[in-house]
């Protein structure tokens, strides 16, 4: 059992070596660090919703492999991604940087968040003064004991009601 | 009053802001590239021996047609890049991530516009001029700088009468 176990695992593990779709040799672990933070921070622009790691079209390949060349170069990651951003704008950054073009980007859903939040407390402020008893005028008055009466009169009416149901039932 | 349509302004503030937005085309993303020279590259010619180096653009206003043989749109488009070379225009064509023989083959059986073509098969220079497609047209001008960037088919209209308004703006003054 326990070696089926050991051949199941082992056996998941080549799958996963598999994985990747093409291997890349580095000098050193930093520089294999710096590729694989890169390769999940650019976009591929030809499919915009993924980064040039789990790409598949030509242009992420072209990109993992000159990214490669360039690390192997001894070229920083600052550097690569000023590359990067110099032919294919800012847009190939999946962490946008703060600057006046996308102040709206950074801002806009906190501002809009903020402004929520300023009306809603205003609204809820607004419904408990209005709950807080204040001066009924005289006429006011004269109304309210009216309304309590026909409400009396009303509450004893569905009370006769319910009885009548009730008698109804046990018949 | 105000105070009270305030939640209704603003709802129709977002509305108009998130219309805007889904009428506009993710895939078309501006080239930071408008306004720099043309990156150098030096490139073999698909038709024959020789190279193509990007020092030969300058002097007259050029239009740099990125295409390959496998890009659909490029066929579409192909109509009206030749008849843009009829009416005088300078065009290089840019063989982009083809085979040489599809390419050639691509030419023979559409017609060839181009004054030169280059053939770009790992796509290396395509970096570069920040190319993520075909087609792409990049405008540039005597000086070698890249004045407008057309993502997608020269022949939609709308892309048609950008780049017009481009070759106008730069011949009025230096042709």
């Amino acid at each position: 059992m326990k070696i089926l176990l050991a051949l199941a695992l082992l056996a998941f593990n080549f799958s996963a070596c598999a994985a990747p779709m093409d291997a890349f040799e580095f000098d050193t672990k930093a520089q294999e660090k710096i590729f694989n933070k890169l390769n999940n921070e650019l976009r591929c622009l030809v499919c915009q919703n993924q980064a040039i790691a789990e790409s598949n079209a030509g242009l992420a390949k072209d990109l993992r492999a000159e990214i490669h060349s360039m690390l192997l170069a001894g070229k920083t990651e600052e550097q690569i991604k000023e590359f990067m951003v110099d032919r294919y704008g800012d847009y190939v950054l999946y962490d946008p940087p703060f600057k006046p073009m996308t102040w709206l980007l950074w801002i806009g859903p906190m501002a809009i968040f903020l402004m929520g939040l300023f009306y809603a407390r205003r609204f809820i402020f607004q419904q408990k003064s209005s709950e807080a008893p204040g001066e009924l005028s005289d006429e006011e008055s004269a109304r309210l004991r009216e309304l309590q009466s026909e409400l009396k009169l009303t509450d004893r009416d569905d009370a006769g009601k319910t009885d009548n149901t009730k008698k109804e039932n046990r018949s | 009053m105000m105070q009270r349509f305030m939640p209704l302004i603003i709802f129709g503030l977002l509305v108009v802001l998130l219309a805007v937005g889904l009428t506009m085309d993710p895939r078309l993303v501006p080239s930071p590239l408008i306004g720099k020279p043309a990156p150098a590259f030096e490139l073999p010619l698909l038709n024959g021996e020789g190279v193509f180096n990007s020092e030969e653009l300058k002097g007259k206003i050029t239009l740099l047609n990125v295409w390959a043989s496998w890009c659909y749109a490029c066929r579409q488009e192909h109509e009206v890049v030749k008849q843009l070379a009829r009416s005088g225009m300078n065009i290089v064509g840019f063989n982009y991530k083809d085979k040489k023989q599809d390419a050639q083959q691509w030419l023979a059986q559409l017609g060839n516009p181009y004054q030169v073509v280059v053939a770009d098969e790992d796509g290396r220079a395509a970096i570069d001029w920040g190319v993520y497609g075909a087609p792409e047209t990049f405008l540039i001008d005597k000086d070698g700088i890249i004045r407008h960037k057309v993502i997608g088919p020269v022949s939609d209209q709308k892309n048609f009468d950008d780049l017009m308004a481009v070759v106008k703006e730069i011949s009025g003054d230096n042709l």
